[in-house]
């Protein structure tokens, strides 16, 4: 439970971090929250030979909220956008969704973008980020480029993110006006990864549904959405029976077994999820 | 006294310490110290054909690589086998370091030592074992059909077969109107402790002594059998149990590898050297417990009294009996519970599997027993239709029974019976406390809600403060101070504040003048160790025996000085006074001097005692031929047979009726320990044994896959409840005296954690509507049931659920 040694590496800049992982290549891992990477050094099942330490990068720890999007920096802790009203003002799902990223002191600690660069299946903000059409801003050799999420997540803890890029903020556009959403996941414990976990957004639009999108945790490979606008269109909100949703969500997501829950037993969860999520998310919608 | 101290809800002194971040634990021990880190086996049943380290030899920082090879003498040996038993024809044990075969993954077989852990862990990467694999025996039913062996010469896998019989049961079963067969299954867990196990040597070749710290339950224990080991005479080991950040059981077994590999080590190098286990060594390289296959044949009248009780049960020991087995002996005694079995007879066969070895963890057998005999009741009174608790109280022993003897031999080779217990007042408390009789009104409303609801019920009876002995040694310095110790160890059960209120209780002293110290073999070299729900019955009662020793010889020396009868004196406050006239006095430190008479006066008080003070009688010596000098006292307690707590828990849980997760709406507790010294630490004890009976029942197991592999080696997949999965605790108490000790007490450490699978189990079954025959039981495994039992694969219960004030048919909602 000790870490193979490794180099140190405590840029100041992201254009120096971008310098070293650029050097260190393959043999480099990024240090924000250390959440995620810690445990998997101190069990030595990954052993990077230089850890790039963002933590003392300037200008990281920033949220921006704007009309249009809330804008994370790679150094914002969870908590830290879980607290933020503005963001809980402009898209109430941030908040919704944090509640359940694991516990207070590793909220406390890891990083909102460190979570997406992480692409963990079961973890809650990549989906929160494919839900929202969300964006994630990297830094390279060559300079920034912007990732749009479908071609962020490649698959489980896999991205499109270079050795030598650092992903320095993510953007969660602000959805329509009339949209109420919802996050309900399910753990064997509070607050660990969860057996299952959806996001619900139902936009409603002159008394009518205009918008319907589902997000899923722990079901899919990588982040997807499920769009039923055109199954809920021109509906009205409270005449909706959203336990209609089951076929699509049980087509929607593809779980597996594991020690804590069989794949049925997911599916099943995800589709009750959904049903409670969008009943909830269509009640909050105006 | 003005106040009595025993039975008061007195705060935990030891906690202002350990909850600052002030506690002495093993690791904040030894900071000089080199590290060992260990090679473990990664395959659960192989034969070590080749152990290559030259890759490891150029690690800088390394001072040395052991295997089996290098051990001499009996330090190459394998480790004792603690507890014989003329059943445990085919006991086994483990060498220090793996000898040419390994039994389960984790099994040590390499032993590094370098500058620190980090250097140790890169060293132990580099070296290469080539294993030639044998088929890995995992899982009961593998290990019962015995195809594959774990240990060659061992047949069948069997390390024990043991059969006991009260009465005919053939003829009593066939005599039964009616029988019921159950097949019954518990799954394994662990003690898990807070902090792991932990050894530090130090070697003073000068003097040819060892000192050893072990974060251990037994330091006499670990201090012979580390001697024997070293082949060092006993005088020249000390062991010290600094303090322990629990133990549950798992520290009781000993001594551990390293607890022989560390001493043997820091002699060798003549330095410092400390091992403190990591989580995954934790989970691979300790121990487990709990795993029981059971089979319960019952023949019973139409009333519900038991007549016939047959069980069969197997027993998963693990690779390994170092423990012997005590657990399985356990289990097949007290199943029993506070019920009369009618002829019992019960038949066990602990198996050997290539996984962790099986020792006790905290209940030790006792949750698998109640499961079986609470299961058995809940069968009894569905088939009869009759109320759960009505079932139990025809079959109660009673009070005017008591003693009651089963005719059965106990863990401690004593006769298993018991001494006190009032089961009908206990069951009544608990109806009381839960709202037993209102429950079927509490259904409907739920059910009109569209929830579902199930009440739930166990009993147990737990044998508590076995033998052989413990001892108490107090001695009041000329302060006044009290000085108290046994030898017994503390993981953190507040020892220093409960032997405390003993000795300010038998002593008249303040509390705040008590001193305790726990499991130091230089304080007190006499003790077994802290197991079995026996510190405050053991030490306590031996400290309380050494208290009595001490007041008389105070109020001796007291009524000498002060010219009265000793039977005129009262101790209040650490000062001796005349009853009644208590502006005759003298301070208990005062007779502290007044006993060790002096040569040196080394402070004014110490004037008192010195041969020029004042009128020494010429004609007799300062000290008389039958006194000691101090005012200190020394005595054992050694009972003749355990002591029986019982206790009786009931829940309400809520299961989803979709998702099937199962919430515990309501946890109720009734309680009886015999007089509590202190009703807070009792009721603490009684919190962290549901929390871990909670966690048994709903969340732990050990995931092995058919290799051997533990899938769930970490506190991510090892789900131990979080405080947000252990409900709120109700509790009420009795106190039957127990005629068997001078305090009247009986043990409570393990008391929670027994029923709770019963309870839970229980529980489910009346909200579901059909029987729970396994635990622990998750969301995804109770759904998968409801699915089977939908499909007409799993039976429904017969009886209507809970329903004691209005009995209605409501077979239809299944």
């Amino acid at each position: 439970m000790k870490p193979a040694p490794f180099v140190h590496h405590a840029p100041r800049s992201v254009d120096e971090a971008v310098a070293v992982l650029g050097e260190v290549g393959h043999d480099g891992k990024v240090l924000a929250g250390g959440q995620s990477l810690v445990p998997i050094l101190n069990m030595r099942l990954a052993s990077p030979g230089h850890l790039v330490d963002i933590n003392q990068v300037a200008g990281l720890d920033t949220v921006v909220v704007d009309d249009a999007t809330v804008r994370v920096g790679a150094l914002v802790r969870h908590t830290g956008l879980e607290r933020h009203e503005g963001a809980y003002a402009a898209l109430p799902l941030l908040r919704q969704a944090l509640a359940h990223v694991a516990h207070p002191v590793i909220r406390n600690r890891g990083t909102t973008v460190g979570s997406i660069a992480h692409a963990d299946a079961a973890g809650e903000m990549p989906t929160i980020l494919a839900m929202c059409d969300g964006v994630v801003e990297a830094v390279g050799p060559a300079g920034p480029r912007e990732i749009p999420w479908a071609d962020f997540f490649l698959g489980p803890l896999e991205t499109s993110l270079a050795e030598d890029e650092l992903a320095t903020g993510v953007r969660f556009p602000r959805f329509a006006r009339g949209t109420g959403t919802a996050f309900l996941e399910r753990a064997r414990r509070h607050g660990d990864y969860a057996l299952a976990g959806v996001g619900a957004a139902v936009t409603v639009t002159g008394g009518v549904v205009s918008g319907v999108r589902l997000g899923f945790v722990s079901v899919t490979d990588v982040p997807s959405v499920l769009d039923l606008t055109d199954a809920y269109a021109g509906q009205e909100p409270s005449a909706v029976d959203w336990a209609s949703s089951a076929d699509a969500v049980a087509d929607a997501v593809s779980p597996e077994d594991d020690i804590h829950a069989t794949a049925a037993y997911r599916r099943m969860l995800a589709v009750e999820l959904a049903r409670l999520a969008l009943t909830e998310a269509a009640g909050r919608a105006a | 006294m003005t106040t009595s101290m025993f039975g008061a809800p007195v705060a935990r002194r030891e906690d202002p310490r350990l909850v600052t971040g002030n506690g002495r634990f093993l690791d904040d021990l030894g900071h000089d110290a080199l590290a060992a880190a260990f090679v473990r086996s990664p395959h659960a049943h192989a034969r070590i054909v080749d152990i290559d380290v030259t890759d490891a030899l150029d690690v800088d920082g390394l001072v040395g690589i052991w295997t089996h090879e290098d051990l001499p003498g009996r330090v190459g040996e394998p480790l004792p086998l603690l507890i014989p038993h003329p059943t445990l024809t085919h006991g086994r044990t483990a060498y220090a370091l793996a000898k040419d075969e390994v039994n389960h993954v984790g099994e040590p077989i390499v032993l590094v030592i370098a500058r620190d852990r980090y250097v140790a862990e890169d060293v132990a990467q580099l070296i290469r074992v080539e294993y030639d694999f044998l088929t890995p025996v995992v899982g009961i039913e593998m290990a019962r059909d015995a195809t594959d062996l774990v240990h060659d010469d061992v047949p069948d896998n069997v390390s024990a077969h043991m059969f006991q019989e009260v009465g005919d049961v053939d003829a009593a079963m066939a005599a039964a109107p009616r029988t019921l067969e159950l097949d019954l299954s518990i799954e394994r867990s662990a003690c898990m402790p807070m902090e792991g196990k932990g050894v530090y040597a130090r070697w003073d070749d000068e003097n040819g002594e060892l000192r050893l710290y072990s974060s251990t339950q037994t330091s006499t224990g670990v201090r012979a059998a580390v001697a024997a080991k070293l082949d060092l005479p006993l005088a020249k080991v000390e062991c010290i149990a600094p303090d322990v950040g629990g133990g549950f059981g798992v520290k009781i077994n000993h001594p551990w590898p390293e607890e022989v590999l560390i001493p043997w080590a820091a002699r060798l190098l003549d330095q410092p050297v400390k091992w403190v286990e990591d989580r995954r060594e934790h989970f691979t390289s300790s121990a487990h417990e709990r795993g029981q296959l059971q089979t319960v044949k019952v023949g019973f009248d139409d009333e519900g009294r038991i007549l016939a009780l047959d069980v069969k049960l197997w027993h998963d020991n693990g690779a390994y009996t170092p423990y012997g087995i005590i657990v399985p002996i356990i289990t097949s005694t007290q199943l029993l519970g506070p019920y009369k079995p009618g002829a019992y007879r019960v038949e066990f066969w602990s198996l050997y599997t290539n996984t962790v070895l099986v020792t006790p963890y905290r209940g030790a057998g006792r949750p698998q027993g109640c499961f079986a005999m609470e299961r058995t009741v809940d069968a009894i009174a569905d088939e009869l239709g009759l109320d759960r608790t009505e079932v139990r109280s025809r079959n109660f022993i009673l009070p005017s029974e008591m003693p009651y003897d089963h005719g059965l031999l106990f863990q401690d080779g004593r006769p298993l019976r018991y001494d006190s217990g009032d089961f009908p007042a206990s069951l009544d408390k608990l109806k009381a406390l839960v709202g037993w009789d209102d429950f079927a009104a509490y259904r409907a409303e739920a059910e009109a809600a569209g929830r579902k609801v199930g009440l739930g019920i166990g009993c147990y009876v737990e044998g508590t403060g076995v033998g052989p002995y413990e001892g108490g040694h107090i001695q009041v310095e000329t302060s006044g101070r009290v000085n108290v110790s046994t030898g017994l160890t503390s993981q953190g059960q507040g020892h220093e504040t409960v032997f405390a209120q003993i000795v300010a209780n038998e002593l008249g002293v303040p509390i705040e003048d008590v001193h305790v110290t726990t499991g130091d073999t230089r304080r007190m070299p006499y003790a077994v160790g802290t197991f079995a729900s026996r510190a405050a019955v053991m030490s306590g009662n031996a400290i309380a025996l050494a208290a009595r020793t001490v007041r008389a010889k105070a109020l001796r020396i007291a009524a000498d000085a002060l010219e009265v009868s000793a039977d005129d004196l009262e101790i209040v406050d650490g000062d001796i006074r005349v009853k009644g006239a208590p502006g005759t006095h003298m301070s208990l430190g005062t007779v502290s001097v007044m006993s060790n008479p002096l040569r040196y006066a080394f402070d004014e008080a110490a004037k008192a005692a010195t041969q020029f003070a004042g009128s020494n009688d010429p004609s007799k010596p300062p000290v008389a031929d039958d006194d000691e000098p101090g005012l200190e006292g020394k005595d054992f307690y050694s009972p003749t047979q355990a002591t029986f707590a019982n206790g009786m828990h009931a829940a309400i849980v809520e299961t989803d009726p979709v998702t099937a997760e199962i919430r515990i709406l309501r946890y109720c507790v009734v309680h009886d320990c015999g007089p509590m010294i202190n009703p807070m630490i009792v009721e603490g004890q009684v919190h962290g044994g549901v929390a871990q009976g909670v966690g048994g029942a709903l969340y732990e197991r050990m995931v092995y896959d058919e290799s051997g592999q533990l899938l769930n080696a970490s506190f991510m997949d090892f789900l131990m409840p979080y405080a947000s999965e252990v409900p709120v605790i109700e509790t009420d108490h009795l106190e039957t005296p127990s005629p068997l000790n001078p305090l009247g007490i009986k043990g409570a450490g393990e008391a929670g954690c027994i029923p709770v699978s019963a309870v839970i189990a229980s529980a489910i079954e009346d909200a579901e509507g059909f029987p729970i025959r396994s635990m622990p039981i998750s969301p995804v495994e109770l759904w998968e049931l409801r699915q089977r039992h939908a499909a007409g694969d799993w039976p429904s219960l017969r009886r209507p659920r809970h329903t004691s004030s209005s009995p209605t048919d409501t077979q239809e909602d299944r």
